[in-house]
């Protein structure tokens, strides 16, 4: 019997008192239980992410030979645009708060999110946000094509899906804003007694921490789109130059957003990873307190180098210095946190399941992004590698090997936790190996594309671009097949509770107080507050 | 270990063979001096001083990050083969060490100021722009490229450079057959340059924000609606140098090249005769007869 997917039986399992939740479909469009909205959420994710896939993979299909052969240049402006939007607002972000769900109140010892119906709330706003974004490509003149980074004065240039466009992300914004407060109150006031601040576990930390960045940008991004909004509609001139606006400005604002956005992807990845290394080295992570302390500061610093991304819009010699130097700065605490996780395993006794495979495939990968991303902090340098394929290349590093390959570390390793059985090894190191590989074939040639100068965002290019091109196409649709596989071979046999029913405690290095609770996690957990141990992992009466 | 060396000759075999039958099955093409070389792996070769010091720091950013890599993971991959489980390792109790995390928390600061000493010298290099020989003002248009001859030998010079139309239509047929090693980057109108002149070019746009960007000279500097803009170079040799616009400006993004000829000075004097004394006309006619409404939006502009 599988938690994500019982029939009607889930309730047999839960306490005597709730024998008013609803079934069928009213369980889950009136979902107020933290653990069936985080399943919402992951599933919501995954769809789009299979959705943004098809966008990427429209555009690698495009980009495998030279010339046009598959889509107009239109269409493929759209394709680009979209798949950044789709990714970055529909799969990753709503994937996270599907993590936070699920585990936060487990991992705090608290009956449930602090507000449950604004959860649910949270989740059904992003429906009528992700179809009004899908659907608009069958709107005149096509999807929003300026880009995911919306630059004006180009926004003016769009159709009306550009408002469409827009109101989405108003949507999408709000959604998460309500998440993040659910996810700040539940962690300040509902964690167990005796679970205080420094013994919570990372991923609770840094979800903490990237709700703060949440609350403090998404308004900002909203800002951006309103004002992008009056000036396409109202006469207003915040960025139309033909009214004395300034295009650069949005830039500013947008980054400001943007910038603080890349790390509320990358943290909670960070979370789970610090939780997975430990579980299979068998051995404590080593520096909790400074990797607190490191996702505190990379936060902050998240802050002042926005202007990174606007090196080539021709800033002052002092602006370029102060944001290269915060930039290089970054890599500070980013590397503290990669020490951390090797001290971790170092002189541990490790296995290799597959979320540890996915962890350690996410420390390698990520780390090849965190040293473009240097390369990239060097104003000189970036002044050549700016809007090429290395841009495109270290972004996909550090999102999709980053926060991706993270987040299966993360269902892998909970997995027999929310379904009650254990995912097939086989399939698992299947999915990784097929992921790993593709993903580098498809990614590591746009290194060579953009030191060569290839610009991003062209549906056609010169010739001698051509055969890495190719190469990088093969590796785009070898890498989207894994995910279906991955959907196939693992997701579904889990969902319908087809495996070895999972223990309590499936990993025995694994710590924390989701592995108190029986396998599938019962509908409600913890009712009344546990008793902890000192060390806030175990529950004692 | 077999299973690993197993996976990597599996890898190694793959990407060769997949390189290989790209390399012959792809379209015939070879390099491009100026412009991109077939598979080319790193920075285009420079032709100015400051395309040069980028490169030179690519290198030396390269080399450091070469290192940590080696390091660090040379010591995740010792761990992962001495301290599993399999091996029969016990695992320690150890989880903190003040010392260490001090240690590596004040390494990796030092390494990154040692980093950032040379790149400042190259920021403020770049952002010279004083004392030009020559001022070219290079305005964006959906799609094409305005030249205006601002200042210096050459002044009043000023005409548009549009991606030729043969290469846009060969685009559109899928870019089949025998196609030519500048496809895509072919102009009808270049810019031209003296050798070995400081060329500060002004950037502004009349639609949307563009980039005008030529990689062999290190330079790529938004041209944004409404503002003007600056970067300079100088080129240490004659030929053709090309670039791309690079900064996402609607449909025909991938259609507009920059095209940058660098002649001796003397050819450069016979070009501005040449110009001047009548070509001009000869140019009007022909952007004319191009003919496109965008073309006649961007003269009455320039005009402007």
């Amino acid at each position: 019997m599988s938690a994500v997917f019982p029939s009607h039986g889930a309730g047999a399992d839960s306490h005597d008192h709730d024998h008013h939740h609803p079934h069928g479909w009213r369980r889950w469009v009136y979902a107020t239980n933290h653990k069936d909205i985080g399943t919402l959420y992951l599933l919501f994710a995954f769809t789009m992410l299979m959705l943004g896939g098809v966008l990427a993979l429209g555009i690698r299909a495009e980009l495998f030979q030279p010339g046009l052969q598959v889509v107009n240049p239109e269409l493929f402006n759209q394709l680009t645009t979209m798949h950044g939007l789709i990714m970055v607002f529909g799969a990753i972000m709503p994937a996270f708060v599907g993590f936070a769900n699920w585990m936060i109140p487990l991992q705090i010892g608290a009956s449930d999110m602090a507000f449950a119906r604004m959860n649910n709330f949270s989740f059904w706003l992003m429906i009528p946000a992700a179809v009004m974004l899908a659907a608009s490509f069958f709107m005149p003149g096509g999807a929003p094509a300026a880009g995911w980074t919306l630059y004006a004065p180009l926004t003016m240039q769009m159709g009306p899906s550009m408002d469409a466009g827009i109101f989405a992300l108003h949507i999408l914004g709000a959604s998460s804003i309500m998440g993040s407060i659910n996810i700040i109150v539940t962690i300040l006031n509902m964690r167990a007694p005796g679970m205080t601040l420094m013994k919570m576990p990372l991923f609770v930390w840094t979800w903490l921490i990237t709700a703060f960045l949440l609350i403090a940008v998404m308004p900002v991004l909203a800002g951006a789109i309103t004002m992008t909004l009056t000036d396409r509609h109202f006469g207003t001139s915040f960025f139309n130059p033909a009214g004395g606006g300034d295009p650069v400005m949005y830039q500013h604002i947008f980054w400001f957003f943007g910038h603080p956005e890349v790390y509320i992807m990358i943290l909670p990845a960070f979370g789970i990873v610090s939780q997975v290394v430990p579980a299979f080295a068998r051995k404590k992570l080593f520096g909790y307190a400074s990797m607190v302390y490191a996702t505190g500061s990379i936060a902050i610093l998240s802050f002042v180098v926005w202007a990174h991304h606007m090196f080539t819009t021709g800033m002052p010699v002092t602006g370029q210095l102060f944001f290269m130097y915060s930039t290089m700065l970054i890599a500070v605490p980013t590397g503290v946190k990669i020490f951390n996780w090797i001290a971790t395993m170092w002189k541990g006794s490790m296995t290799f399941e597959t979320p540890m495979m996915w962890a350690v495939g996410f420390i390698f990968v990520f780390t090849i992004g965190g040293f473009t991303g240097l390369i990239l902090s060097v104003a000189p340098i970036d002044i050549q590698m700016q809007d090429t394929y290395y841009v495109v290349a270290h972004f996909h590093y550090v999102l999709v090997a980053g926060s991706l390959f993270a987040m299966f570390s993360g269902i892998y390793y909970w997995l027999p936790k929310w379904t009650g059985v254990m995912y097939s090894e086989t399939r698992g190191k299947i999915h990784f190996w097929w992921s790993m590989i593709s993903f580098n074939i498809t990614f590591f040639p746009m290194h060579f594309l953009g030191l060569a100068g290839m610009p991003r965002r062209y549906a056609d290019y010169p010739m001698q671009f051509a055969d890495f091109n190719a190469i990088a196409s093969v590796g785009a649709f070898a890498f989207g097949f894994a995910q279906v596989y991955f959907f196939v071979a693992v997701i579904i046999p889990a969902m319908r509770g087809k495996g070895q029913p999972a223990p309590q405690k499936p990993w025995d290095g694994a710590e924390g107080l989701e592995w108190e609770v029986p396998s599938p996690a019962p509908f409600h957990t913890f009712e009344n507050p546990p008793k902890l141990d000192a060390t806030a992992t175990k529950v004692i009466g | 270990m077999n299973i690993f060396s197993q996976h990597w000759k599996k890898i190694a075999h793959s990407c060769v063979a997949a390189l290989s039958w790209f390399a012959f099955a792809a379209h015939a093409v070879n390099d491009l001096p100026g412009g991109p070389s077939v598979r080319q792996l790193g920075l285009h070769n420079p032709a100015t001083k400051l395309a040069q010091e980028q490169a030179d720091l690519h290198w030396f950013m390269m080399m450091i990050c070469l290192g940590i890599f080696v390091v660090v993971f040379g010591v995740m991959f010792y761990s992962i083969w001495k301290h599993r489980k399999s091996v029969g390792h016990v695992p320690a109790t150890f989880h903190e060490s003040v010392k260490v995390e001090i240690a590596w928390t004040v390494v990796p600061f030092i390494i990154v100021i040692f980093m950032a000493i040379p790149a400042t010298r190259t920021v403020i290099a770049q952002k010279d722009t004083a004392n030009a020989d020559l001022t070219i003002k290079a305005t964006g248009y959906q799609w094409r490229w305005g030249y205006e001859y601002l200042k210096g030998e050459g002044q009043g010079i000023s005409y548009i450079s549009s991606l030729d139309n043969e290469h846009r239509l060969l685009s559109n047929n899928g870019a089949k057959g025998a196609t030519p090693d500048d496809y895509l980057l072919k102009v009808d109108n270049p810019l031209v340059v003296p050798v070995g002149k400081k060329i500060r070019i002004i950037t502004t746009s009349s639609d949307v924000i563009h980039a005008f960007a030529v990689p062999s000279f290190g330079i790529k500097q938004d041209a944004i609606p409404g503002f003007v803009r600056d970067t300079h170079f100088r080129a240490e040799r004659v030929g053709d140098f090309y670039g791309q616009c690079q900064e996402l400006c609607g449909k025909e993004h991938a259609y507009m090249p920059i095209h940058v000829k660098v002649l001796s000075e003397a050819d450069y004097a016979a070009w501005v005769q040449k110009k001047k004394s009548g070509a001009p006309a000869a140019e009007d006619k022909k952007t004319a007869a191009a003919g496109t409404e965008q073309v006649a939006q961007a003269a009455v502009t320039v005009q402007k």
